[in-house]
């Protein structure tokens, strides 16, 4: 893990998807050990915040504070190739990352015997564990999950769960968007609905250029 | 970065058409002109480094539309994008993962066909280093056509669009390079500009390729 | 502040623009008419080319026209990239299908010239062959704007397909001259101190009409620049309406 405690501070943030706005004034403040569980509706605009903090959209204004390089980001997509066994893939994600061995991280996502098989022949849950076992192989200490326990059975939430609280307790972070229940009863939850941008507004940053 | 040509090159070799496609493509190619122009020598002779070139230009676009939208599909991409190394040096490995599944092997059959072709034997040579030469620019060339069209539906044809009018210069340089060397003449020209063009666009494009990933997946 | 960068507002633009369009316009009209009359119909015959010379007058000034359409994009572009002015990425958008246009007209003037004085509607002449290749980069600019729903993210890449090109443009322009040297005779104003001088009174028509052609260009993207505005503030009030 990282030397210094990181920490993930989100000032006013409002963010877009196809130029529409879509969440304004988003603020909160993560310290080391903590987790963030954001709710809302489908298309509330989770997706989109978690991009932004991801840095893969740049914000429609605000500012997100977080150390350089320590954001992980796992989507719904899991980012896996069917003629690539587990075990290379997540060599491929750990070497990219400058991080060391895989079996650690097999392991605890509970995929050891699977080590050899290739994505295509996994099954979706055990390809879910697999996106998630890449977190651990980044070494970062920001992890931004977007519905990570989607076609997980309860007994791989629960080991999620506990992966999570490992995490934290390594002074590491996470924001989570979810709608079942994750069993973090310590996660403090947002619910992003009420930073739907309906106010003009932030519709006139972007409308104005044209009305 | 190494890691991410291992795998991009490891992905090629198991989906199995990575690097036989192209090849049979171009070799098809060199068949089909023969049985269209005609049996004779000489005229073969005369067409054939232009269609050996073009043929390899052809080749390389044939699977520059996968070249990102595999890893665009599966999300792989959001997270290379998020990975420690600049995305200028994700698409850069592409391109040099591109020229090693296809620009190379092109460049190494190319004088079979050269025989097909009727080539006047002083044009071998040159044909392998012109070839050697401008390959990697078509992919880099490719890879940034590649980035702008990564996740439009019906981006192939687009993407061919875009492309072959990038790649003339080093159509034209590359192809001269082979004629002139064909027919004994002095090939230090169009090498050296169809190496100034590989060398440029390897060094400036990536920086416009990757801009345009940006712009693509925000 | 009298700055420049007061007409990328749309608000603004539009407004000048509109007072500006008729009297362009006007001007536009009456100097392709006094060009192009007075070069067909006022002018001696050329002692070897005879009349056909006389498609100068449309020939060189679109030629000029598809090359400069391509240059005002490209600083639309680095505007667009750099300011990120919307009136910028507009009127490079909408300066495109005049600039294909114009190409084509120096493409067909010039095989209909072609036929007579070399025997041939097309040569592979590498001016010829150049403005072919500018015709297919014009071709590929305006396919991906249309491919591309997101209005911005297709001004980004059309912008940065529009930089590349441009270099790239650049470089086909000196291959096709190494290629073959060519039939074409030189830059039709400047053969002054290559022997065959152009007479006066060839060149004040020719002059006129290039005025003519330019002043068209301007009037044409000034309209097309007001469409695309037009197009965005529609999509604009919509989206708005659906977010109530």
């Amino acid at each position: 893990m990282t030397d210094a405690p990181a920490a993930l501070t989100v000032d006013s943030l409002a963010c877009a998807r196809g130029g529409i706005p879509l969440l304004e004034g988003v603020s909160f403040a993560l310290n080391a050990g903590e987790a963030l569980v954001l709710r809302g509706p489908n298309g509330c605009g989770k997706t989109t915040l978690l991009r932004t903090l991801a840095g893969l959209q740049p914000p429609l204004a605000g500012r997100i504070s977080a150390p350089p390089e320590s954001i992980a980001y796992a989507a719904h997509a899991d980012g896996l190739k069917p003629t690539l066994t587990a075990t290379e893939t997540l060599q491929f994600w750990a070497r990219l990352h400058g991080q060391g061995g895989v079996t650690p991280a097999l392991e605890r996502m509970n995929l050891a015997v699977l080590a050899q098989r290739q994505g295509q022949h996994l099954s979706a849950g055990q390809k879910r564990r697999l996106g998630l076992a890449r977190l651990l192989v980044t070494g970062r200490p920001i992890w931004v999950l977007d519905e990570p326990t989607v076609s997980l059975d309860s007994a791989s939430v629960a080991l999620f769960a506990g992966v999570v609280r490992e995490h934290l307790a390594r002074g590491g972070l996470a924001v989570i968007a979810t709608h079942v229940d994750l069993g973090l009863p310590e996660a403090r939850s947002l619910e992003i609905a009420r930073f739907r941008a309906t106010t003009r507004a932030a519709a006139d940053d972007f409308l104005e250029a044209f009305l | 970065m190494t890691a991410l040509l291992i795998r991009d090159l490891r992905l090629a070799m198991r989906a199995g058409g990575g690097f036989g496609l192209g090849l049979a493509f171009y070799l098809i190619l060199a068949v089909l002109v023969p049985l269209g122009v005609g049996p004779e020598g000489d005229t073969l002779a005369l067409i054939a480094p232009g269609i050996l070139w073009v043929g390899a230009l052809l080749s390389c676009l044939l699977s520059l539309d996968r070249l990102f939208a595999l890893d665009y599909e599966d999300g792989s991409l959001d997270l290379l994008a998020t990975a420690p190394i600049p995305l200028e040096g994700v698409v850069t490995m592409k391109a040099l993962a591109h020229w090693i599944t296809t620009g190379l092997p092109l460049t190494l059959v190319a004088p079979v066909l050269g025989v097909l072709l009727n080539l006047p034997a002083a044009g071998f040579g040159w044909l392998v280093a012109s070839l050697l030469l401008g390959t990697p620019a078509l992919s880099v060339i490719g890879t940034f056509g590649a980035a702008l069209t990564l996740g439009l539906r019906r981006g192939g044809l687009l993407l061919s669009l875009l492309v072959l009018p990038l790649y003339v210069p080093t159509l034209v340089f590359g192809a001269q390079a082979v004629v002139r060397g064909a027919a004994g003449l002095g090939t230090a020209t169009p090498l050296l500009l169809l190496a100034g063009i590989t060398a440029g666009a390897a060094a400036l494009l990536p920086f416009a390729s990757a801009a345009a990933i940006r712009i693509n997946l925000r | 502040m009298a700055s420049i960068w007061r007409y990328a507002n749309p608000r603004k633009f539009m407004e000048t623009s509109g007072w500006l369009l008729p009297g362009v316009s006007i001007l536009a009209a009456l100097c392709i008419a006094t060009g192009v009359i007075w070069g067909f119909f006022f002018t001696g015959e050329d002692y070897r080319q005879g009349s056909t010379v006389k498609i100068v007058f449309l020939h060189v000034p679109a030629a000029l026209m598809a090359i400069n359409a391509w240059l005002m994009m490209l600083v639309a572009s680095l505007i667009w990239l750099i300011r990120r002015h919307h009136v910028s990425a507009l009127a490079a958008k909408a300066a495109a299908p005049v600039g294909v246009t114009m190409t084509l007209i120096a493409l067909i003037t010039g095989a209909v010239w072609g036929q007579p004085m070399w025997g041939t509607w097309w040569a592979w002449d590498p001016r010829l062959t150049s403005f072919l290749i500018l015709f297919l980069f014009y071709l590929g600019y305006i396919a991906l704007w249309q491919a591309i729903e997101d209005p911005d993210t297709a001004a980004d890449l059309t912008s940065v397909l529009c930089l590349v090109g441009s270099v790239f443009a650049l470089l086909s322009r000196y291959a096709v001259n190494f290629w073959n040297q060519g039939l074409h005779q030189g830059a039709s104003l400047s053969v002054v101190d290559e022997g065959a001088p152009m007479d006066i009174a060839y060149r004040l028509p020719l002059y006129f009409a290039m005025a003519g052609f330019a002043l068209l260009f301007i009037a044409l993207l000034l309209a097309g620049t007001r469409t695309e505005i037009r197009a965005r503030r529609m999509q604009a009030l919509l989206t708005r309406e659906r977010m109530g």
